[in-house]
């Protein structure tokens, strides 16, 4: 069972980092996993997206037109990539910074106001952890504990960082249980 | 040992260390400059050295300078910066320094872009330098087959005393994997007494040795390019490797995909399965020497109709696919090279066009 994610957003967003995470989890769960960024010339002019390909057997084409599920930070990358999405595929959506929403029918739109989230948890950049957690909860992709220690072992030599990484952690876990 | 996740280009800086290479020299450029960062932060950890040279012209002479004195020595580049190393590449080879050479491709030509592409081919197997030399060129699949062909690169190129080629393109580079490092690689140099100028102090002849391209007797120059010409022999005897994928099915057609562009086609070929099209796949993991025999077989199987090159480039292992299948099934090319890997849904749709 092969499943595909696209984390799009701003430079900055830490769009590179949250597909690292889950690809890391994945690995420590023994699938077979590729991470594949955009490094192109659109990175350049300002947004950034990367796929994430898990699966339990050897993985063909790491190239993905349509993944199972996307994450979007801003509203350009919903835009261009939403329609692509799989039917039956979770979508998330930066409600901070995107003000619409998909007008598709056949996906699960998770709602997720990841930017006022973070600064409610005192830091806008822990956004991506929250959006992180909120899509691996709602889309099963990979386990969440593993997740989570996956998170705290990226900051083990900034070990500052670790409680307000997982305190937004758990807060994604929080919205998308609620949702 | 545990695998761990890495970038293409990282991991290939990691197989060097691990093959006991010492020696890099490099000079940035998308999409391969995380190897020189790699290796900038990991070779003073294992007393190593790595030198940022002022051009890819300087890092060429600089490789020849280390190789020549018998140490393991490795640059990394992508497209445009080989070519300015080609000319060093043929004078390491015609003076048979062996030294190992990653291409982590671009399009082009000239700066093209800096999306991956396979459009070295030519430049990889046939030449790119001067003269008749051959470069040993291997492409990986993916992270792990790039480690472990590059810390394959350098106990080659010392046996043959060549010049070794790592051919991937930016998407192996820039891609992150699972990779598990092999430990069991003899990282000894072999004896290198008898040709690399090495210091006088240990070694037990009193003879110099001089490590030169150069010569100006007809008959002699004549027979210093047979004894390359042997060394190729000897590669095609003994170094071809390929992969066959479905060739045990009663395929229609006959793919021949190597590096990134192969594992597009692996999917091609599972997908089409389960749609009850067979097709079949020989891929080259060496591309020289090229695994002559398999494509002539596999093409030459019955229920094969047609033979198609898929390369992210305007077709060039084509033109030696062609020469292999010497005219016993058509052969045609598909493929792209603006830097948009071809998706799995494009081929598909193009092998249906084939069968029609």
């Amino acid at each position: 069972m092969q499943k595909e994610v696209m984390f799009a957003g701003f430079g900055g967003q830490g769009i590179l980092l949250s597909a690292k995470l889950l690809a890391y989890a994945a690995m420590e769960q023994g699938l077979e996993v590729a991470w594949v960024p955009s490094y192109g010339p659109e990175m350049r002019g300002g947004t950034a997206y990367c796929t994430v390909v898990v699966s339990d057997r050897l993985i063909g084409s790491p190239i993905i037109k349509n993944p199972a599920h996307l994450v979007a930070m801003n509203r350009p990358s919903l835009e261009k990539f939403a329609p692509d999405v799989k039917p039956d595929g979770v979508i998330l959506i930066n409600s901070s910074l995107i003000h619409v929403k998909t007008k598709r029918n056949d996906i699960t739109e998770l709602i997720v106001p990841a930017n006022e989230a973070a600064a409610n948890l005192g830091n806008v950049r822990c956004a991506n952890i929250i959006a992180l957690s909120a899509f691996a909860f709602k889309s099963k992709m990979v386990d969440i504990d593993i997740l989570c220690k996956c998170v705290e072992e990226e900051f083990a030599s900034k070990p500052k960082l670790i409680p307000l990484n997982i305190k937004a952690f758990n807060e994604g876990l929080k919205i998308a249980d609620t949702k | 040992m545990a695998k761990v996740l890495m970038k293409g280009n990282e991991a290939i800086g990691e197989a060097a260390i691990r093959a006991g290479c010492l020696n890099y020299f490099a000079y940035p450029i998308t999409p391969q400059s995380e190897v020189a960062e790699y290796l900038a932060k990991r070779m003073p950890e294992v007393n190593g050295v790595f030198l940022q040279g002022e051009s890819e012209v300087a890092v060429g002479y600089m490789i020849f300078g280390a190789a020549a004195c018998g140490e393991r020595v490795m640059t990394t580049s992508s497209s445009p910066g080989i070519s300015l190393m080609s000319e060093a590449i043929s004078y390491i080879s015609g003076a048979r320094c062996p030294a190992v050479f990653v291409n982590i491709m671009r399009g082009g030509p000239g700066l093209g872009g800096i999306l991956p592409s396979q459009g070295d081919y030519l430049q990889a197997t046939k030449g790119g330098g001067h003269g008749d030399y051959k470069m040993l060129v291997m492409a990986p699949d993916g992270v792990q087959e790039a480690v472990e062909m590059t810390m394959l690169a350098f106990p080659l190129a010392e046996k043959y005393r060549n010049p070794v080629m790592i051919l991937g393109d930016g998407l192996i580079g820039q891609m992150m994997e699972p990779v598990e490092f092999p430990n069991n690689l003899n990282k000894e140099p072999t004896n290198k007494d008898h040709w690399a100028t090495n210091g006088m102090d240990t070694r037990k002849s009193k003879e110099k040795n001089i490590v030169k391209s150069l010569f100006l007797d007809p008959k002699v120059l004549n027979d210093h390019n047979l004894t390359l010409k042997s060394q190729y022999e000897k590669m095609k005897k003994q170094e071809i490797r390929f992969e066959a994928y479905n060739t045990d099915s009663d395929y229609q057609i006959l793919i021949v995909s190597y590096g990134t562009m192969s594992r597009v086609c692996k999917t091609v070929i599972d997908n089409l399965k389960i749609q009850g099209i067979e097709v079949g796949m020989i891929r080259p993991k060496t591309l020289f020497p090229f695994p002559e025999k398999a494509v002539y077989d596999a093409a030459c199987k019955k229920s094969c109709k047609k033979v198609v090159s898929i390369e992210m480039n305007m077709g060039q292992m084509l033109e030696d696919i062609e020469r292999c299948v010497k005219g016993k099934k058509e052969v045609s090319w598909y493929g792209k090279c603006g830097g948009d890997v071809p998706t799995p849904e494009e081929i598909i749709n193009h092998i249906k066009l084939l069968l029609k």
